[in-house]
Order: C-alpha cells, then sequence, then structure tokens
C-alpha cells in the first residue's frame, strides 16, 4: 500500500518532467516511478511513455543514463568537475540541466557570453534525450525508427508531408 | 632623329607600363589581403557522428523558407538511393536548400549521414563573382543574396566550390537563382539559429560565435581520441566557412571536396583581375602609339621614295 502511494507520487512529480526531484545523494532504482510520460517537448509527436522499469534492468547502474547525479560513479566526468558538489549533481531531472528552448535568443545570448565552452555545446532537452535513448538503441539494435517510440500527430504530419499531407503519387515535376 | 625619338617613347612606354603594373599589383595584393570574416560572425558546427538521418531538417526547410511541396514526403527514406546525373547523390535545388545523404562506409557498423546546404563562406566566390553585386555576406555571417537584381548569369554557380546555389530553371518568365541564406531574414538576424538546426532531434548543429565553435570543435577532438578525425572541415578551406563539420571517417568519404586549398576563390583570380584596368588603360594608348610610330616611318619612307 505504501509502496503504492510512493509509485503514484513519484509519477506524479515526474510526469511534469518540469520539476526536480528533492533527493539525497543515493537513491534507488525502487524510489523511481515505472513509466514515465515524457511530453513536456511533445509537439509534433505524441508523448514518449517511457518504461523506465524495463530500462533499470537492461543497465548497470542509475548513471548509465543520469550521467552524475544520483550518487553513483559519474558517466561524464566533464560536468562532474564541476558539479559534483553543486545542486546540480543531487538534481534526477533532466530538464535541471538540458534546456527546454536551448535556442531561445535570450538563452543562445547568454551562452555566448559564457567562456565555459562546454555549456556552449551542452545539448538541450531534446537533445539530450534523443541522443541518450538512440546512442544506447543503435548500440544494443533497439528500435531506431521516429514513430518507433513516439506517433506523429497531424503538426507533423504537415510538416512531413506525410500522412494526408503526402504528395499525389505520379505528380513529381521540378528539376532534379 | 627620328630613331632617338621612337627609341626614347618605347622606352618611357616600358618603364610606365612596369611602373603602373607594380603599383597596381602591390596595391591590390594589400587591399584584398585576407578578410577573414567578420570578428563576431555566427556560425554552425556540424557532428556528423550524430546524426541519424531523418530528414527533420529537410522539413523544417521547406516550411521556414515556404518552399514548393516536396516529390515525396521527408519520412521517405528512398530517396537516399537516389542518383542524380553521373551517380551523384541528391543535390541542393530550388525546392530544397538543405538535404541529407546517406553515405555507406566499408568498415562502419552504420551508414553515415551528411547534411548539406549551403556553407556561408568567410569570403564567398559567389558575391565576388557576381557582376551586379547580388550577394551581401552580413555580420552575422550568413551569405544572401538579392533577388529582385538578379539577372540569371549563374556565374556563382560556376564560381561555388560547393556546387550550392541552384536555378529556378522552373521559371520561364524570371529564372533566379536560389540558396539557403541561413534563415537570415526570420531568424538569425534576430539572434536566431536557421530552423533546421532548432528542428534537429539529435542536435546534430551547434549553433554559436564561428570562433567559440572552433574552440569547441578542437576541444571534443582532444577529449575524445580516437572518435574523430583530427580535422574540422570549414575552418580553414576556401578562407574558413560559417558552417563547419567534424567527422569519424575521412572528409572525402562523405563527399566533401578535401583538395580546394584554404586560399578563398578570389585569390586566384585577384592577380589576374589586377590586370584588366591596366591593360584597358594602358594597352590602347601604348599600341596606338606603335601603329602611329610605325605608320609615320612608312609614310616618311614613302614621302622620301617619291621625292627621290
Amino acid at each position: 500500500m505504501i509502496r503504492k502511494k510512493k509509485k503514484i507520487l513519484g509519477m506524479a512529480v515526474v510526469m511534469s518532467l518540469a520539476t526536480s526531484f528533492p533527493l539525497f545523494a543515493q537513491m534507488s532504482a525502487e524510489d523511481a516511478p515505472e513509466t514515465i510520460e515524457i511530453g513536456s517537448i511533445a509537439e509534433m509527436y505524441e508523448p514518449v511513455v517511457f518504461d523506465h522499469a524495463a530500462h533499470v534492468l537492461m543497465v548497470e547502474s542509475c548513471s548509465f543514463c543520469h550521467h552524475h547525479t544520483t550518487g553513483t560513479a559519474p558517466e561524464k566526468e566533464n560536468c562532474a568537475k564541476c558539479h559534483q558538489e553543486g545542486d546540480e549533481a543531487s538534481s534526477v531531472a533532466c530538464v535541471d540541466c538540458h534546456e527546454v528552448k536551448p535556442f531561445s535568443s535570450a538563452n543562445l545570448k547568454a551562452k555566448g557570453s559564457d567562456p565555459l565552452l562546454y555549456h556552449v555545446g551542452r545539448p538541450g532537452l531534446k537533445g539530450a534525450y534523443h541522443q541518450n535513448c538512440i546512442g544506447c538503441h543503435e548500440q544494443v539494435g533497439a528500435p531506431t525508427g521516429c514513430q518507433d517510440c513516439h506517433a506523429r500527430n497531424d503538426k507533423g504530419d504537415q510538416l512531413f508531408h506525410s500522412g494526408k499531407y503526402a504528395p499525389e503519387p505520379g505528380k513529381t515535376g521540378g528539376h532534379h | 632623329m627620328k630613331k632617338i625619338n621612337r627609341r626614347s617613347f618605347l622606352k618611357g612606354g616600358v618603364a610606365g607600363t612596369a611602373a603602373v603594373a607594380t603599383t597596381g599589383l602591390s596595391s591590390k595584393a594589400s587591399a584584398a589581403g585576407d578578410f577573414g570574416g567578420y570578428p563576431d560572425s555566427m556560425g554552425v558546427l556540424v557532428d556528423l557522428t550524430k546524426c541519424v538521418g531523418c530528414r527533420t531538417c529537410e522539413a523544417a526547410c521547406n516550411k521556414e523558407q515556404g518552399l514548393p511541396a516536396p516529390d515525396l514526403p521527408f519520412d521517405d527514406f528512398s530517396v537516399f538511393d537516389m542518383k542524380g546525373h553521373g551517380g551523384q547523390k541528391r543535390r541542393t535545388s530550388e525546392k530544397e536548400y538543405t538535404l541529407v545523404n546517406r553515405y555507406d562506409i566499408p568498415g562502419r557498423d552504420k551508414p553515415i549521414f551528411r547534411k548539406f546546404q549551403c556553407n556561408h563562406c568567410q569570403e564567398p566566390a559567389c558575391l565576388t563573382s557576381c557582376f551586379v553585386n547580388a550577394y551581401t555576406k552580413t555580420k552575422e555571417g550568413a551569405v544572401i543574396y538579392d533577388e529582385s537584381v538578379c539577372v540569371g548569369c549563374r556565374t556563382c554557380m560556376v564560381a561555388c566550390p560547393f556546387y550550392v546555389p541552384t536555378y529556378t530553371y522552373s521559371s520561364a518568365i524570371n529564372p533566379v537563382v536560389k540558396k539557403c541564406i541561413m534563415c537570415y531574414d526570420t531568424r538569425l538576424k534576430f539572434g536566431r539559429p536557421p530552423a533546421c538546426v532548432e528542428a534537429c532531434p539529435q542536435e546534430v548543429m551547434t549553433f554559436g560565435k564561428r570562433k567559440d565553435l572552433i574552440n569547441l570543435g578542437r576541444e571534443k577532438i582532444k577529449r575524445n581520441p580516437g572518435k574523430y578525425i583530427d580535422h574540422i572541415y570549414g575552418e580553414k578551406e576556401v578562407g574558413g566557412t560559417s558552417w563547419m563539420y567534424m567527422s569519424d571517417v575521412s572528409f572525402d568519404q562523405v563527399g566533401f571536396d578535401t583538395h580546394l586549398g584554404n586560399q578563398p576563390i578570389i585569390s586566384y583570380v585577384k592577380d589576374f583581375l589586377a590586370m584588366v584596368p591596366m591593360v584597358l588603360t594602358i594597352w590602347p594608348a601604348l599600341f596606338t602609339g606603335f601603329h602611329l610610330l610605325s605608320n609615320r616611318k612608312k609614310a616618311n619612307e614613302e614621302k622620301e621614295n617619291s621625292k627621290s
């Protein structure tokens, strides 16, 4: 009963993904929700329902994905050099370091005057998710197609000129 | 008396020509120098190792630039097997300012993808070749053009070392040149990156000041020994480009021309071009002089002959 309650609470918190998760330095996989809906940046695709529990079984430690934030040995040493002792290291949500809108004028201006090069090259939230997921999926032979993880919505179909927005077959023109 | 005059005339002529030639060349050389680009111009660093070939950048470009509907949906990956003239990979066209090509590299566990668009040179060959000055290199780094003055001569298409500018062959009335403008009008001049950069799910492209991107690229190469080829394509090629690339296979295997050299294209023709004004101003006078002198000699001889 207590466990179930905890699970629901955990899900509610992480569902939004914009909220940081208050944590102690060391946490275990049981503290995490079984599934997480990743939808805060969904625009042209439906949110991803991420089976966290299934992925926990596949990797050796939490830091495999959560580079340096869960008290285990850091996977990305460059970030840890400065941030191991700070708040960043005790935060588990991707969004705490990887911005939702990395390409906004304000953010780019701030980054432009940032003397620390790694901050210029740090991916935003969308890049961080895709690089982390696809990087591993390619290695282990898991699905890597766009719609293997998230179905495209109408707005996406429109952008890709696909589905009901597909060009008429055979009507190819122009110069190639 | 006649002989002395002619010799002194020739002497003066040669000395004058030499003087003009040397001063002309030296002043031109210092003026052309190395422009090297605007100090705080922006750029894009493309990490080819991250690209998964999803073509989202192509779709985003199509929407942002209001381009005509594509022949095939952007999620149709059969385009990677398309071959153009002479077995070439796909190239930019009036309907697509950017595209992704797939390269199957023997020995690499997966194919590598390369995004193609205007590289926005620091000293663009298209700009220097255009005789109506349609092109501008903006301080933000974009190479833009004024379609309304384009006369459709297509010299820029010949001059471009990357074969980027394309032509609206579909227009019978007013065909003009078309190419990527780094989304200057809608984004870059407001401090935002091109649409393709923002749309990329893998964040293959890093947008920032060009000089920072070079440092970032070098740092990435150093921090990941063996991962990247120790070269940032576009840092120095043809005088440097705003778009630069990192790869884990040699650049010639992914369709880059690695024989372009580091000189801006203009430097190959500027010596010749410096001669043009000299030829146009000095030569007519010089050869008219020769002509008059030789005719005068002939006329005098005829006069003497008729006298005797």
